[in-house]
């Protein structure tokens, strides 16, 4: 039975709140979207707009807009707005997202920007499990450019770039993303929903509102495709348009949850660890430039007065140890007190084939740190030997890594220690400790370090405590050999 | 006022509200709308677009012309509350129930 | 208390972190590989964000986000991914975000090699991106120099909310010298304009998309404006030895190592030799070159490639005094007695007849 007073009635589907009441950064027409009459933007848009309002997270929300018809974004929602490059957005919001973890990022693309130029992006997303929504429009064509084909578009489906039609056999087959992204681990939740008829239209909107929901509560990666009509591209009434949506696309783009495991991730997302960040004074020490950590030895008073001006190069093969024999000549030169400088041959010959190295140690500033004319060479074999001998300086020093030293590459003023260092270094119980070896023998000769430095410099750069021992053999080894060299 | 409003009638469930100048006359509402109360207006707006337009009752507040409608707020939908009697019941309530019967 | 000996390219990442920079995004490139292998070792532990992305499109692009965030955060490549991340250094620079982009040199054109060049100067100092932009660059040439001017870097981008390079090469990037660091890390600040999904920076908008064209005439000619207050501030250059020369050798990099140690042997010959240094490249040091084009007789450009600096030194002197060009390229890098020949010949000539201009390109006659 009716009664006599009448109730009151309170609106119950009314402008999101998360949209702006008037459209400030459009250029006019402040009161209506930029939307074609009948566009599926404008629904997915208040989609997204109602599951902020319900989740309660305007505030913390950043939205990631695409490049197409989405690309106003910004003139709509009442959040954070970051516009992106060209099929960018998951790139975009995976670093928003990392660097501020309490916000809520929405990745918006439509079909040529996700599937098309962004592939890359949208998977690796995806598959690294980013806790981002991605909200994907799908329309099936290229419409603020005016209707290309895009990976999207049907077979047979006429576009201005497919005038006959998308052949199959030309232009491959639809791309069906959320089929692609459900075989990824990563990702917590993929549904495929569509704007075909007031069924699909309330799934969508409840798909996209779980999709936020989920990241909200930290499970992950999650994405919802919406098959979306484009009237005006399409050159249909919008009634058309939507009937096209439920009747011809959705028999391309299957409907339905393509993966689900936000159950298994609830379960995790509650245990993961949260470490606070370290404080401001420590980050020297953590980064391990504290002044304070380094041994405090005092510039070794060695030879006062002296001038040094040390200039090694130092070739062999790779695996040889050249360029730690360089990086101890170089560190207990610093230890030392000098001006140091080491530069590495770098690239394949770090892996194989030739390896060398430039070293300088100064009593002054260095000016190039490249050795054009070494005073030492050290030359591990016999083809670093021939491609460096030459560059030594007259009245330098070839330390070469041999039983003879080849009589072509002998000339006056050449000093040469030659001796089979690898098999030496191999009667010591290593035969790789033969850069010590050589190293040994190049600190007796130019006598420009004193010990201490060189037993600091191992200690810092040699882990391993069994091989400093050895490595401090090696060296002794190599000393005696230049000694014995004079006395012979 | 409408006549549903009248005293001692059987007041309407929902009311429509249609912005004429917001709203792009797509067409997606009338479509959508299941008791069919929404219509097409013949005069143009000010833009230039036919608009829709509430038939002025029969509206059950169900809301689903809002969720096809694509423009964020042409249409405004409210619902009959704190009606005394048997079909008294709170605006979220009523929301509630619009999106489930319109989804099953 | 001493120095540490390093390699440029880690040093860089330390300088970072000291500097503020929280998020670095990088994709594996020789010789610029050791930079984000010790980002992804030192910024979970000082908590940064660290993401290896799947190109350098993606990661540019994630140097986008993070700055629209208010991060500070960089990058780091060599010349074909610097190529890939022009799109978004563009779009960097029209959103006006900060961001700081290492590009440790190597020779190019297509893959090329991993040796060392200095042929990425067009694409890094005039932009290879689309539109009226610039970047700011600043070119180290020690490790040292690695780790301040990646400070300073950090400092100009927020400064001029702009993307600011370190262009190295392979050498500065991958030898190891001693280097000391700042005792104290730069806190961490939110800028007021970014987006960093809170209440009070909601309404906040990064875009590089202004559709009228009133509108984006202004803003072009806004960063145009920056950039020009750049050029008055920030502009830097080393001079060495150049008070009485008369030959002023000119390089960046590795290469200004190399005409130190040249003009210290020609100087002990008696050649009346210096060295200017530009250490911005953009803003390129015009004042400079224009002021000891009252005194020197002849400049010579050495570079490792195959005339791109000596553009802006040329328009820079602007027909002041000729300049003699010296160049090595592929992975080569001109030699000590290169370059000491060439000093020696133009000090024959001077300061008689120096007046006409010659182009050398090493093993190229």
């Amino acid at each position: 039975m009716p009664t006599e007073s009448a109730g009151e009635y309170a609106p119950v589907q009314s402008r999101a709140r998360s949209f702006y009441g008037r459209y400030e950064r459009k250029e006019d027409l402040e009161h209506q979207t930029h939307f074609c009459p009948g566009c599926g933007h404008g629904i997915v848009h208040k989609m997204i707009a109602r599951a902020i309002d319900d989740l309660g997270v305007q505030d913390r929300t950043i939205m990631v807009g695409p490049v197409g018809c989405g690309v106003f974004t910004y003139y709509y929602f009442d959040v954070g707005n970051v516009q992106a490059a060209h099929g960018r957005a998951p790139a975009v919001a995976t670093a928003i997202k990392r660097s501020r973890p309490e916000s809520i990022v929405i990745g918006y693309q439509g079909d040529g920007d996700l599937s098309a130029i962004g592939a890359a992006e949208i998977l690796h997303a995806a598959n690294r499990g980013e806790n981002i929504t991605v909200v994907f429009v799908n329309n099936a064509i290229y419409s603020m450019t005016g209707g290309q084909a895009a990976p999207t578009t049907l077979v047979g489906m006429k576009s201005t770039t497919t005038p006959n039609g998308r052949n199959a056999a030309t232009e491959g087959y639809p791309l069906h993303v959320c089929e692609l992204l459900s075989t990824l681990q990563a990702p917590a939740y993929i549904e495929r929903v569509g704007l075909g008829d007031n069924k699909q239209i309330w799934q969508a909107a409840r798909a996209i509102r779980r999709a936020l929901a989920n990241q909200v509560h930290g499970l992950g990666f999650s994405l919802i495709e919406v098959l979306s009509p484009c009237p005006t591209i399409w050159k249909m009434t919008p009634v058309e348009a939507q009937r096209w949506v439920r009747g011809v696309m959705e028999n391309e783009f299957r409907l339905g949850v393509f993966c689900d495991r936000t159950n298994e991730r609830a379960v995790s997302a509650d245990l993961r660890p949260v470490t606070p960040d370290p404080a401001l004074d420590d980050l020297p020490r953590i980064l391990g430039v504290a002044r304070e950590r380094l041994p405090g030895s005092e510039a070794q008073a060695f030879t006062p007065g002296r001038e040094i001006d040390l200039e090694v190069r130092i070739a062999g093969f790779g695996g040889q140890g050249v360029l730690l024999l360089g990086e101890v000549l170089a560190e207990a030169g610093l230890d030392a007190g000098l001006e140091v400088s080491w530069l590495p041959s770098y690239g394949p010959e770090m892996r194989s084939g030739t390896s060398n190295c430039h070293v300088r140690l100064s009593r002054h500033a260095i000016d190039s740190p490249l050795v054009a004319s070494p005073v030492v060479l050290v030359a591990m074999n016999e083809p670093s030997l021939r491609k460096f001998d030459r560059s030594v300086r007259s009245g330098g020093w070839v330390i070469y890594n041999g039983r003879e030293f080849p009589a072509d590459c002998a000339r006056d003023g050449l000093n040469v220690l030659a001796r089979p260092f690898t098999e030496l270094a191999d009667e010591l119980g290593e035969k790789r400790a033969a850069n010590m070896v050589m190293l040994g023998a190049l600190l007796e000769i130019t006598g420009v370090l004193p010990q201490a430095s060189i037993d600091h410099a191992l200690a810092r750069l040699v882990k391993n405590p069994r091989w400093v021992e050895l490595d401090q053999r090696a060296l002794a080894r190599g000393r005696e050999l230049y000694q014995g060299s004079r006395e012979g | 006022m409408t006549e549903a409003d009248k005293p001692g009638q059987k007041q309407d469930r929902g009311r429509l509200c249609i912005d004429g100048e917001e709203c792009k006359g797509c067409g997606l509402c009338i479509e959508a709308c299941p008791p069919r109360v929404i219509a097409m207006s013949e005069p143009l707006n000010h833009y230039g677009y036919r608009t829709a337009i509430y038939a002025g009752a029969g509206c059950t507040g169900c809301g689903v012309c809002f969720m096809a409608c694509p423009e964020p707020g042409a249409i405004t939908v409210y619902r009959l509350v704190n009606a005394p009697g048997p079909g008294a019941r709170s605006a979220q309530v009523a929301v509630e129930e619009a999106s489930a019967c319109a989804g099953s | 208390m001493r120095r540490q000996l390093m390699k440029g390219n880690e040093a860089i990442i330390k300088s970072a972190i000291l500097a503020g920079c929280r998020a670095f995004y990088g994709y594996p490139i020789t010789p610029a590989s050791e930079i984000a292998e010790a980002a992804a070792e030192f910024m979970p532990k000082t908590g940064g964000v660290y993401v290896q992305a799947e190109s350098e499109v993606a990661a540019v692009n994630m140097l986008y986000g993070a700055a629209s965030a208010g991060v500070r955060a960089m990058t780091a490549s060599s010349g074909p991914g610097i190529s890939l991340m022009q799109e978004g250094i563009s779009y960097m620079a029209g959103a006006e975000l900060p961001c700081v982009i290492a590009d440790i040199t190597r020779a190019g054109p297509g893959l090329g090699n991993i040796g060392a060049e200095q042929a990425d100067y067009h694409q890094v100092v005039k932009g290879g991106g689309h539109g009226n932009y610039r970047t700011l660059v600043l070119a180290p040439n020690s490790v040292q120099e690695m780790a301040d001017l990646t400070a300073l870097a950090f400092e100009l981008a927020d400064r001029y909310r702009n993307p600011v390079f370190i262009l190295a090469d392979g050498f500065i990037g991958q030898m190891m010298e001693p280097v000391e660091f700042p005792e104290t890390a730069t806190p961490t600040q939110l800028p007021e304009w970014a987006v960093a999904g809170t209440a009070a920076s909601r309404g906040n908008l990064i875009s590089s998309l202004e559709l009228d064209f009133d509108k984006l005439e202004k803003h072009i000619l806004a960063l145009e404006a920056k950039y020009r207050i750049a050029c008055h501030r920030e502009t830097r250059a080393e001079e060495w030895m150049t008070a009485d020369a008369e030959i002023v050798l000119v390089g960046y990099g590795i290469v200004a190592r190399i005409l130190k140690a040249v003009t210290a042997e020609a100087r002990a010959a008696g050649i009346k030799v210096g060295v200017l240094r530009p250490i911005t490249l953009y803003p390129f040091p015009v004042a400079q070159f224009q002021r000891l084009a009252l005194s020197a007789q002849v400049f010579a450009v050495v570079e490792m490639s195959t005339g791109q600096l000596i553009e802006d030194v040329k328009l820079a002197l602007n027909g002041l005094r000729p300049v003699q060009f010296l160049s090595r390229v592929g992975g080569n890098v001109p030699s000590h007695n290169e370059v000491l020949a060439l000093v020696r010949e133009l000090a024959r000539r001077a300061p008689a007849a120096p007046a006409r201009e010659e182009e050398r390109v090493a093993n190229a006659y």
